[in-house]
């Protein structure tokens, strides 16, 4: 690791005034993504600027069914939920199953998100779930989040505080494990408002990263019912082929774990 | 046996120091002044070195010294070797290519040592080497084994002409190919080994120490043999003459072969601590281990088995390419040939058998002996076909085996081994009862409701322990003895240090060696320490691999043992005033058998060093070394069993059951013994199932660099193994026991393979059997 400055910003204000008068900032959150990164030297930002301790982005609250997370809120925070296990028990159990004990109570929900990793299972659900990501400065939808591998709408400096959304009628989260990294070789999330209102997205298994799957919404606001699944084409030549999976085989996972996402929602 | 004797189910004394933190591993040692190395490593996986600048490097901050192979090659340290020499059939020597410990013009895989930089912390010896500037002219690449034997690949080095080691075979091609062609089935296979990387949990670290008031070097290493080690690097590399050099394997954690050789970081540090004046430690990091720690395996094999009307095995024919990496590793050719083509009789009774092995050089890490060394190789090879001949002949697997059996010993078959003793029958029955084999068809019934698939493997391994005589390996081409030192040294008091040249590393010793004691004496336990793993510490020592600590260092503890018997029964005699043959050792004290008289173990130590009142002529102490050189190989067998269930819509296995029934000769600590099978076997799973070494053939990058791409075992992806024994005690040791260190490695592969291909219909599956290769099976199976 190169040297670098540790801060911890007790406000937002102050984290945005020290990310402006350091050179090369960058935000730590649990530090499950970045402190490996720079252990590597592949990272060297002149001083990290500690977020966990921001009241502002802590804590989790649900209100009728509209939930809002802190962007601090560990993984094992959102998975022990009682409140958001009531309107939207698939949330809590992509939770759980991210990484290992360790990785859930370090890392978070907001440094997730920010990272967007094209394996990670938020962004999935962050996007079926058509939620909200709010900053310091504004409100970004789900769908013009997510810009591309590791590339978000952020602009420089911008905190992202909370993700809202409005807990849908049915939800769930099917992930097949990489068996190395265990992070989402294809990981489907599937969320159902009401008939005609279905969102399908697929996270580990697209070459620009997450992504809705028109095909299958299409299919799904037709006919809810894991069937409804088995004729919808999935065109493997937009999906990541690499060492664990090729394209057709991604190609087939999506199908079957939407498929079971539907029989389990 | 007493609870603490052979057979007792005795706690580790070494846990409670690992438990607590305890343990001191090489990266925990110090050394006043110490300093810190980091290595320049080539991030191409072929290439010339036009030149290399440390200019700048040198002015950084904290920095010492930059040292490269050309200051190497000037101060006389030698190249790194393989000690074990395989002539090819046409009778010329393996051609062994030059390997520097750090490269001289060119390198030949990603990871190969160009450079090293000694500075006050390892941060700053990192961005130094980051500033040492390489221009290297890039070489085409090749790493894989087959594709490097044809014409016009990228010729690694002079010396091996096409990339060829050596073309070597062992056994009767004639009689093997006259049975062939009688045969009334011949079936026939492709075989990969898939390449591993041994992952030991601790890294591979050193610290040099150069002492110039001595003109005396220190050296503490990550090393499984640390007597060897001091042989090789004075004998080979010209580091120091073996008095004037001590090394220390202090705790180590973890080895699986991977820790027995002499790497070059602990030459270019002992050699950098001499030229910059400070004590140099190296330590690896996880990703430098994945690139530079000695990989297993990686064979590809095409076997013909020939059977006559009766199912009985007539001929064996096989042709193996083993791929030993860029540099030929200290025993790598041994590895594919006598520990490899030597067991490929398995345990059945085959008539004739043939074996050609080429041994290639590629762009790729060297390729040593991992956890099994050979016989993984030639098990799963034997019973991937075993499974498919008994499915092609429509017989039960386990019927075609006990039909071809060996069931007399001692067994001489046609590849050198002479079996020693073995009852295959019992370990067979052992493990399919345990299995409930006959349950199987009702329990695939029920998953195929379900929509699974189900099946059912079983794999019959046999496997050499103890590798030894050091004649019979000398006549093989060993450059080195393979007996075991031990020297018991009884104080004063009555306490017992037994200093033996095997090397515990997470097997226990620390506890079985002290049961054998505290058997044989009466003593307690805690009376008892092992002291290993220092040069000056122990008198000698061949160290630990291949499961030789127990059949080969233990048998020379028991011979010690029987030296101090005879003196302290001598001195009990004579102050009891006794006949030297009426005195028995029991319960901690010497007796006159059949009276009360006695005189406790500590008082006849006591007696031994006041040397008040000892038999005239008799030399006070009590203190004796005995060295022991095996008769033969032992024979480790046993059947394994394993039951999955195939999701056939995703290709993922789960592992349904696992039954191992063993038969390791006598067992000295039944717990430590079964903690081995389970390591083994979970290793084993980790090569079927999930593990694989994988370069970018284009590049000759190594896309497994880290856990996020190699897949490792982990607790949920393995059932709970259903292990036994059985024992039939082997005759060439005064132990009776045969080893039990990679049984579990051996023998599991080819369970799972077989279990999985029944499972789906389909015998095109190569390992690792990862859901994405098992769904496309699937997809074109039954
Ligand atoms: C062993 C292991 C296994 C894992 N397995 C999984 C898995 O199965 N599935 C999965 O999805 N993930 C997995 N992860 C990743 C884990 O979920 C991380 O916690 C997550 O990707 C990053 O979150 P973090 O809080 O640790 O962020 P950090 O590492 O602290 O930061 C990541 C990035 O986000 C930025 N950032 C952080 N917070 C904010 C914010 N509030 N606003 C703006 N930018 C911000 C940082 O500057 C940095 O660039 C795993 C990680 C490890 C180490």
């Amino acid at each position: 690791m190169y040297e670098t400055n540790y801060h911890r910003a007790s406000s937002i204000d102050e984290a945005l005034k020290l990310m402006g008068s350091s050179a090369e900032g960058k935000y730590l959150s649990g530090g499950m993504t970045l402190i490996p990164t720079m252990k590597q030297r592949l990272a060297a930002p002149s001083d990290l600027i500690d977020l966990r301790h921001i009241a502002e982005m802590k804590g989790i609250a649900v209100d009728g069914r509209t939930v809002t997370i802190g962007a601090a809120s560990t993984h094992e925070e959102v998975a022990t939920s009682d409140r958001v296990k009531a309107v939207c028990p698939a949330l809590c159990a992509l939770a759980s199953h991210i990484g290992d004990p360790h990785v859930r109570h370090m890392g978070t929900v907001g440094g997730s998100v920010a990272n967007n990793d094209p394996a990670a299972d938020y962004p999935a659900a962050i996007l079926a779930l058509d939620a909200m990501v709010v900053t310091d400065r504004r409100e970004i939808k789900a769908g013009d989040f997510f810009t591309g591998l590791f590339e978000t709408a952020l602009s420089d400096g911008e905190i992202i505080i909370a993700i809202r959304f409005e807990a849908p009628e049915r939800a769930s989260y099917q992930k097949f494990a990489n068996p190395a990294s265990r992070y989402a070789m294809t990981g489907v999330f599937v969320a159902r408002r009401d008939a005609g209102d279905v969102r399908v997205a697929v996270t580990g298994a697209g070459s620009n990263g997450v992504f809705r799957h028109a095909g299958l919404e299409s299919a799904l606001a037709g006919n809810w019912s894991p069937d409804a699944v088995t004729n919808v084409m999935v065109d493997p030549s937009d999906l990541l082929s690499d060492l664990h999976a090729t394209a057709p085989y991604r190609a087939n996972l999506i199908k079957v774990m939407a498929r079971r996402a539907v029989a389990a929602a | 046996m007493g609870v603490e004797g052979i057979g007792a189910p005795v706690a580790r004394k070494e846990d409670r120091r690992f438990l607590t933190g305890k343990g001191r591993y090489t990266d925990d040692m110090t050394a006043p002044g110490m300093k810190y190395a980091v290595f320049v490593r080539s991030p191409h996986a072929h290439a010339r070195i036009e030149r290399i600048d440390v200019t700048e490097a040198k002015t950084m901050p904290g920095v010492i010294d930059v040292l490269d192979g050309e200051q190497l090659l000037a101060d006389g340290i030698g190249n790194l070797i393989c000690g074990w020499m395989i002539h090819s059939k046409d009778g010329s020597p393996m051609r062994m290519g030059v390997w520097r410990p750090l490269a001289d013009k060119t390198v030949r895989y990603v990871g190969d040592a160009v450079a090293v930089v000694v500075a006050d912390s390892v941060a700053e010896a990192r961005d130094a080497a980051e500033a040492v500037i390489v221009d290297y002219d890039p070489l085409p690449v090749v790493t894989d084994p087959v594709q490097a034997l044809r014409d016009g690949q990228p010729q690694i080095h002079s010396e091996a002409p096409g990339n060829l080691i050596f073309d070597w075979e062992i056994g009767d091609a004639a009689a093997v190919d006259r049975a062939i062609a009688g045969a009334a089935h011949v079936t026939e296979l492709k075989v990969l080994n898939n390449r591993l990387s041994p992952n030991p949990m601790e890294p591979r670290a050193t610290l040099g120490i150069y002492d110039p008031g001595d003109d005396h070097y220190t050296c503490y290493t990550t090393s499984q043999n640390p007597h060897v080690a001091r042989l090789v690097m004075s004998a080979f590399y010209n580091v120091a003459p073996e008095n004037k050099l001590r090394v220390i394997a202090p705790d180590v954690g973890g080895g699986f072969g991977s820790k027995i050789y002499i790497y070059p970081e602990e030459i270019v540090c002992l050699w950098a601590s001499k030229r910059t004046g400070v004590p140099v430690k190296w330590t690896s990091d996880r990703t430098e281990a994945f690139l530079t720690d000695a990989h297993g395996r990686d064979h590809v094999s095409t076997v013909q088995m020939a059977f006559d009307a009766n199912h009985r095995i007539t001929a064996l024919k096989v042709d193996t390419i083993s791929n030993l990496g860029a540099y030929m590793s200290l025993f790598s050719s041994a590895v594919p040939t006598y520990l490899y083509a030597t067991l490929l009789s398995g345990q059945y009774d085959i008539p004739a058998i043939h074996a050609n092995v080429r041994t290639v050089y590629t762009n790729t890490a060297p390729v040593d002996a991992y956890r099994g060394a050979g016989r993984p190789e030639a098990t799963y090879l034997l019973e991937r076909t075993m499974e498919t001949a008994a499915r092609e002949l429509g017989i039960s697997p386990a019927e075609l085996r006990r039909i071809n059996f060996i069931r007399s010993f001692p067994h001489q078959t046609p590849v050198i081994m002479n079996y020693d003793a073995g009852d295959y029958d019992a370990s067979l029955n052992a493990a399919m009862a345990a299995a409930d084999v006959d349950g199987f068809a009702a329990r695939r019934a029920e998953s195929e409701r379900r929509g699974m698939r189900r099946g059912i493997g079983m794999s019959c391994y046999i496997e050499a322990c103890g590798i030894a005589p050091s004649a019979a390996v000398g006549s093989l081409g060993a450059g080195v003895g393979l007996w075991e030192s031990a020297e018991v040294r009884v104080n004063a008091v009555g306490t017992i240090e037994v200093m033996t040249g095997s090397h515990s590393h997470g097997q226990g010793h620390e506890t079985t060696f002290a049961q054998l004691v505290a058997d044989r004496l009466g003593v307690p336990i805690d009376s008892i320490n092992i002291v290993h793993g220092d040069t000056d510490k122990v008198q000698m020592g061949m160290g630990t691999y291949g499961s030789r600590s127990g059949a080969v260092g233990m048998s020379a503890i028991v011979k010690a043992l029987d030296k101090v018997e005879a003196k302290a029964k001598k001195i009990a005699a004579h102050i009891m005033e006794a006949d030297e043959s009426d005195i028995v050792v029991e319960d901690g004290a010497l007796k006159v058998a059949g009276t009360d008289k006695l005189v406790p173990w500590s008082q006849v130590a006591l007696a031994a060093y006041t040397a008040h009142n000892l038999p005239a002529g008799m030399e006070p102490g009590l203190k004796e070394g005995a060295f022991y050189d095996p008769a033969n190989f032992t024979f480790p067998a046993g059947c394994y069993i394993c039951e999955v269930e195939v999701d056939p819509e995703t290709g993922k296995t789960t592992i349904a059951q696992f039954v191992a029934a063993d038969d390791f000769g006598n067992i000295i600590n039944p717990m430590i013994v079964e903690g081995q099978v389970h390591g083994g076997i979970a290793q084993g799973i980790g090569q079927a199932l999930l593990e694989g070494v994988h370069y970018d053939p284009d590049s000759g990058q190594l896309l497994t660099a880290s856990y996020m791409d190699y897949a490792m075992p982990r607790a949920d992806d393995l059932p709970s193994f259903k292990v036994s024994t059985s024992n039939t005690p082997c005759p060439n040791n005064p132990l009776g026991i045969k080893g039990c260190g990679e049984a579990g490695a051996i023998g599991s592969p080819p369970a799972l393979i077989n279990a999985i291909t029944d499972a789906i219909g389909n015998n095109a599956l190569t390992m690792p059997a990862t859901p994405e290769k098992v769904w496309a099976a699937v997809q074109t199976g039954h």
